[in-house]
């Protein structure tokens, strides 16, 4: 801080202290909101684990099903669905979302993407990747009905035949202070390894009308409420890193604040003890 | 007397239901299925229709905008877009969301928009009909 006058000092306190109050009244707000988005994804979770063990159970049974959704088909195309949020100052939690996505590209090409957020369309727009669909402003607050267009959309292409797998990356939210991407693959569906599985014992279950039927309901079923819980989940994900990010920032300014305090005082005290001396120097003079 | 077996009804938005019941009776693609306790375990899709739980005697109903059933020997799960209580359907949109879907009908030529508005129809009218008590 050396060089810096008094005034100088005093108006970087002043700004930094203005900082402080934007960075604490974020904090607050993302607080709220992530109480909010918590109590929702706790009542989405059930539903979105019902479903993935109803469709895990019938893969794990029907080990011999030819179905259009679980075949393997050779990939020339892959779609990307990529969940961030529309806004920055959250920390590391939009581009760590964008790495995910990155590390699994091989072939600028071969990948497509469904973008959710302005950071993500942001982000590959610019650096020219192939985008079919973005969706903004909904990250914050997901509704069921998003997921279900983009599931939609997502199966369609799938459907035609124009890309040949689908790839989901959203935040899981482990807790509020650690928030971890995740990758998973939608379609075509693959069994999950699962240690339990291996000692259940093979069940008989009924498929009315058919395995074939039930599974043409039951996984773009799975793929919505697998985007729907993801979306959820990311945006809960979203709200804790803001959290987080904005009680780091709150806590660097009141440091920055305490030392710019000591600096000024420090600079005080040297412009009184300078003046004294003026004038017991002056006063010595004139005797 | 018959045993009671656990149903859970999940909706994405909360759990719908979750209690010992006698008897559910849900509307599959096939028709309607009734499913007591000690089913032979099986997945079905359901259809836009009412669920009838029987519980100590008692007959509940409930809207039900498709979804699937999967049973156990010992417990039954209806997963389902949209559950409601009779005394909690907005009558209004409803009628609302009726007339829409048949504009819809009576002008849209594309297919998909066919069907989709031919599901939001049935949706309505079950509502309507739930709401009734018919």
């Amino acid at each position: 801080m050396a060089g810096m006058g008094m005034r100088d000092i005093k108006r970087k306190i002043k700004s930094v202290n203005s900082t402080k109050q934007i960075t604490k009244a974020m904090e607050l707000v993302s607080t709220a909101k992530l109480k909010k988005t918590r109590d929702r994804l706790e009542k989405v979770k059930p539903y979105f684990e019902t479903v993935n063990s109803a469709i895990q159970d019938i893969l794990r049974n029907a080990t011999n099903i030819d179905h259009k959704y679980v075949r393997e088909r050779e990939i020339n195309k892959s779609l990307y669905i990529v969940i961030t949020g529309d806004r920055g100052l959250c920390g590391g939690y939009n581009i760590n979302a964008i790495k995910k996505t990155l590390e699994d590209i091989k072939d600028k090409d071969k990948a497509s993407f469904v973008v959710i957020g302005h950071k993500a369309k942001n982000y590959f727009a610019k650096r020219g990747y192939e985008i079919v669909e973005e969706y903004l402003n909904i990250s914050e607050k997901p509704e069921y009905t998003d997921a279900k267009n983009i599931s939609r959309l997502a199966l369609n292409l799938y459907k035609e035949g124009k890309i040949d797998e689908i790839k989901l990356i959203y935040t899981e939210f482990v807790s509020t202070i650690s928030q971890v991407p995740k990758m998973l693959r939608l379609l075509p569906v693959s069994k999950q390894e699962d240690e339990k599985a291996e000692d259940r014992e093979f069940k008989y279950i009924s498929y009315e009308p058919s395995p074939g039927a039930v599974l043409d309901y039951l996984i773009p079923k799975y793929v919505e409420s697998t985007l729907y819980g993801a979306l959820v989940e990311s945006a809960t994900s979203e709200q804790a890193a803001r959290r987080i990010a904005m009680e780091n920032a709150t806590d660097n300014a009141e440091e920055m604040i305490s030392n710019l305090v000591l600096s000024f005082n420090q600079a005080r005290q040297a412009a009184i003890t300078q003046e004294i001396t003026e004038i017991v120097g002056g006063a010595e003079a004139l005797k | 007397m018959a045993s009671t077996f656990q149903l859970e009804i999940v909706t994405p938005d909360r759990k719908f239901f979750e209690d010992e019941v006698d008897m559910v009776i849900a509307k599959t693609t096939e028709g309607y299925a009734g499913i007591l306790s000690d089913h032979v375990p099986m997945v079905s899709p359901l259809s836009v229709g009412v669920i009838k739980i029987k519980k100590d005697g008692k007959l509940l109903k409930a809207t039900c905008a498709g979804g699937f059933i999967s049973t156990d020997e010992d417990k039954a799960i209806i997963v389902t877009d949209a559950a409601e209580w009779p005394e909690e359907i907005d009558i209004k949109r409803a009628e609302a969301a009726m007339k829409r879907a048949q504009e819809r009908l009576k002008h849209d030529s594309k297919e998909i928009d066919v069907l989709r508005a031919q599901i939001a129809l049935n949706k309505a009218l079950n509502r309507l009909r739930v709401s009734k008590g018919e």
